[in-house]
């Protein structure tokens, strides 16, 4: 019974990875790997960007909540996903282990039998010639360099040779397929050890340390990362620069950076370094991508009692053509240690800067991403900014909560050239002074990346090698002709098959076989006995 | 670098003669395909009465002599060849409007959507041109330049961008490398998505002769087009592997990360993941022929799909066709 019982679980075993490692089931797999991906590519991704997601989700109601559900927004983290890829690869490797063997098998074994009958090969050629079987096989062998071959007595003196060639498709068939395995296990590691983090520096010669996960804006770590082993180095932005074409568009962007790292730490040396788009600076096993960038408008606030603040924090373009911006400059009065007081007086300056101005009637906008009259319409709300609250705040504006309880209020609301400055109520001045460029920087780490790219190349390697290596055999059969007349001739077959995509093979079996039956035409010509 | 606007002028005519040296090489090719009618059925008697001859894999379906009129050769022949002609003329006017546009803007002429799609066609033409040569597949010219016309017509007025200089995430020379690599990949799959597309009515007609009466028994065999879907297919495919590696290594350097799921590199992902089932199929028993061309031309929507909806709808990294709206 329980033997049967077995029998029958192994052979459910046995039926079923069968089934998984047919090419059939690798076929469906990879439609479907086709298939999986493609909502990726048509639907927002919250890896690529969230608040979109979010938008779409709100845009489509139920819609937008089953896809949800269905994780169709993180395609490629989704259970469904990782089940179709988990298993293409156990199909891929279930096909690779016994072509393997095969592979080691072939790699040792002869080249096959000479078929009996040569005259049924799909390309076939003979002649006849005066020499002896073992002279005509002594004279085909060196045509047949490169060629693996193997020479056979048949019954009647009859000898023949068979040769075969392109063994190395298949090496490419298998190299491609394992390389693609180790791509793919290359970049899991390459997740699970890697981390991405963004960050927004000035660039008036603020520093940005990878010392902790705190000094990002925002990280991304992969599963094995805990934030507390980050490379350490510094980059200090100095200047930024970018150009444009008349009708704005960016002709180039770059950051004069200085970076430390490893033993320059230490000694606290500076070296420099021209980070450009398509440049980013490699150190300490990271890189650093100059990714985005902006302005930060300059303001003074001047108070009552004669103290000045001057802050500036970045402000977040809205439309990338013309770099107009949005953000909210916070300030916290001086010398008010009361927190109840402090709330009274707390002030923020939001509102537009556009760095070309462009007015109509009295509404900014901008007419140019670079710095040539730079302008503010901005709105001062005093009160309570709600910074301590304990809830958290965009930088980029005003707690609303606070304006709608009545905490906030706004209190001016005027344009603002460069220099210029607007009065408060009660006395309080706040002047636009200048803008400071603000650069976002990326800093990412992946340990396996050199490895996924050598592994890419050995998949190119095995393409290429098993789609242009044809496998294909040549046999000769030289047979001492029969009956009174034929004393001393032999009759000289070439029969030729090619194992892949017959196509080509035929000109080459025209131009060898040619080769081949004229051979010991010449050698007998050469050396008459 | 200040863009040469004369000879971006040139570009642009010589680019919309090269479109209409395509249509006019298009109408020889439909007149040989409609005269060729009568011809052709007194070919097809005489292949009757001399019986089916050269069933080996290696005999294509090359048009045997016909009758030969006082002017040497048969009306519809002469068409095809003045069509041929005129194909020629077409793909060296095409190739110059490239080559002047990259003159007049001092850099790679595939630096917008515009550009890439006339990059792309070239490419297919180019290499039908050297097919043309080593296959008797000149009746078939016209099919391809069907699909070609459109995304040139397409490429010049929806897609058009004025010359100018390059954006700073395009300054890198892996744009000569990637997009050339994409771009001729491109090109070169467009001509088995083709092929495949027929083989599919020439089977179909095979199997039932009343379906596609007309144009089916003027293709070449099946067999043919098989064989012609696979040898491109085998060509382009790892040149595309090769393209997506290198756009892999330039995001590296241009975006922090060598594979982030863009709209695009997915796309091209699934188009490669398609090309490879094709391949398999191809290998599979039981999916040879028909179900193998169904993912070529699969595969060549993809393709299509990529080009034109990924670029111009969906927004992703990879949107700089320089089309406004």
């Amino acid at each position: 019974m329980t033997g049967s019982r077995i029998g029958a679980v192994l052979a459910l075993l046995r039926n079923t990875w069968r089934g998984l490692t047919s090419m059939r089931t690798a076929l469906a797999l990879l439609f479907l790997l086709a298939l999986g991906a493609l909502p990726g590519a048509l639907l927002p991704q919250r890896s690529l960007n969230a608040p979109k997601v979010g938008q779409y989700i709100t845009e489509h109601g139920w819609w937008g909540r089953v896809l949800d559900k269905l994780q169709f927004y993180d395609v490629y983290g989704s259970v469904w996903f990782a089940a179709i890829y988990v298993l293409l690869f156990v199909s891929l490797v279930g096909c690779l282990v016994p072509r393997s063997v095969e592979y080691a098998r072939q790699s040792v074994a002869k080249p096959v039998l000479t078929p009996r009958n040569l005259g049924r090969m799909p390309h076939y050629a003979t002649s006849t010639v005066d020499a002896s079987p073992a002279d005509v096989l002594a004279a085909v062998r060196p045509k047949l360099r490169g060629w693996r071959a193997v020479e056979r007595e048949e019954d009647g003196g009859a000898r023949s040779i068979s040769a075969e060639r392109g063994f190395l498709r298949e090496t490419g068939n298998l190299l491609f397929h394992f390389a693609l395995l180790g791509l793919l296990v290359a970049y899991a590691v390459g997740k699970m050890y890697g981390y991405e983090g963004q960050v927004i520096v000035q660039a008036d010669g603020s520093q940005f340390c990878n010392s902790g996960v705190l000094n990002y804006d925002s990280f991304r770590p992969g599963l094995r990362v805990d934030g507390t082993q980050l490379d350490p180095f510094c980059v200090k932005v100095n200047g930024f620069t970018a150009r444009y074409l008349p009708d704005g568009q960016a002709e180039s962007y770059q950051a004069d950076v200085q970076y430390q790292s490893g033993a320059d730490l230490e000694t606290n040396t500076w070296k420099p370094y021209d980070l450009r788009v398509n440049s980013p600076l490699r150190t300490a096993g990271d890189r650093v991508y100059l990714l985005g960038n902006g302005y930060s408008p300059v303001f003074t606030v001047t108070f009552p009692n004669g103290q000045q603040r001057t802050g500036h924090v970045q402000w977040e373009p809205v439309d990338q053509q013309t770099k107009l911006s949005q953000g909210a400059t916070k300030f916290d009065p001086p010398d008010v240690t009361d927190p109840v007081l402090r709330r009274q007086q707390q002030i923020a300056v939001t509102g537009l800067f556009a760095p070309t101005a462009v007015y109509d009637g009295k509404v900014l906008s901008s007419g140019f991403p670079a710095l040539t009259s730079p302008a503010v319409a901005v709105q001062v709300y005093r009160g309570d900014l709600g910074t301590d609250s304990g809830r958290g705040q965009s930088i980029f504006s005003v707690d609303h909560q606070m304006i709608a309880d009545g905490r906030l209020k706004k209190v001016a609301s005027q344009n603002l050239g460069l220099g210029q400055q607007l009065r408060l109520d009660d006395g309080t001045t706040v002047r636009f002074d200048g803008v400071v460029p603000w650069v976002n920087l990326q800093v990412s780490h992946d340990p396996t990346q050199d490895l996924v790219l050598v592994f890419a190349i050995l998949i190119i390697g095995g393409l290429v090698t098993s789609l242009t290596v044809k496998r294909r055999r040549v046999w000769v059969r030289a047979t001492p002709e029969s009956g009174a007349e034929g004393g001393g001739r032999t009759v000289v077959e070439v029969g030729g098959l090619a194992r892949t995509d017959q196509a080509g093979y035929g000109e080459e079996f025209t131009r060898l076989s040619g080769e081949l039956l004229a051979a010991p035409r010449q050698r007998a010509e050469q050396d008459p006995e | 670098m200040t863009v040469n606007t004369t000879l971006a002028t040139y570009s642009d005519w010589t680019y919309a003669t090269a479109i209409a040296i395509y249509v006019l090489s298009m109408l020889f090719y439909l007149a040989e395909q409609a005269f060729g009618r009568f011809a052709r059925r007194s070919e097809r008697v005489e292949a009757a009465t001399v019986g089916g001859s050269g069933g080996g894999t290696a005999v294509l379906d090359r048009p045997a002599p016909p009758r030969v009129t006082p002017a040497g050769r048969p009306l519809p022949e002469r068409l095809g060849r003045m069509g041929v002609a005129l194909t020629v003329l077409g793909v060296a006017l095409h190739a110059s409007a490239v080559l002047t546009r990259g003159l007049a803007v001092h850099r790679v002429p595939w630096g917008n959507m515009y550009e890439y799609g006339s990059a792309v066609c070239l490419a297919a033409m180019v290499t039908w041109l050297v097919l043309m040569r080593r296959f008797p597949i000149r009746r078939l010219t016209g099919f391809v330049l069907l699909p070609i016309v459109v995304l040139l017509f397409l490429g010049g007025t929806v897609l058009y961008a004025n010359a100018a200089p390059l954006q700073p995430a395009l300054q890198s020379y892996w744009l000569v490398i990637h997009v050339s690599a994409a771009a001729t990949s491109s090109g070169i799959l467009l001509l088995p998505g083709v092929a495949s597309l027929l083989y599919l009515v020439r089977t179909a007609n095979e199997h039932n002769p009343r379906r596609f009466a007309r144009l089916a028994p003027r293709l070449p065999g099946a067999d043919m087009l098989d064989r012609l879907a696979y040898r491109t297919t085998i060509f382009a495919f790892p040149l595309f592997t090769f393209g997506i590696v290198c756009g892999a290594i330039w995001a590296e350097s241009a975006w922090g990360r060598f594979w982030g799921w863009d709209p695009k590199e997915t796309t091209a992902l699934v188009a490669w993941v398609v090309y490879a089932s094709y391949l398999h199929a191809r290998a599979t028993a039981g999916w040879r022929g028909n179900r193998a061309a169904v993912i070529n031309v699969l595969g060549f929507a993809v393709m299509v799909f990529n080009l034109f909806f990924i670029n111009l709808v969906v927004s992703g990294l990879h949107s700089y066709a320089g089309v406004n709206g």
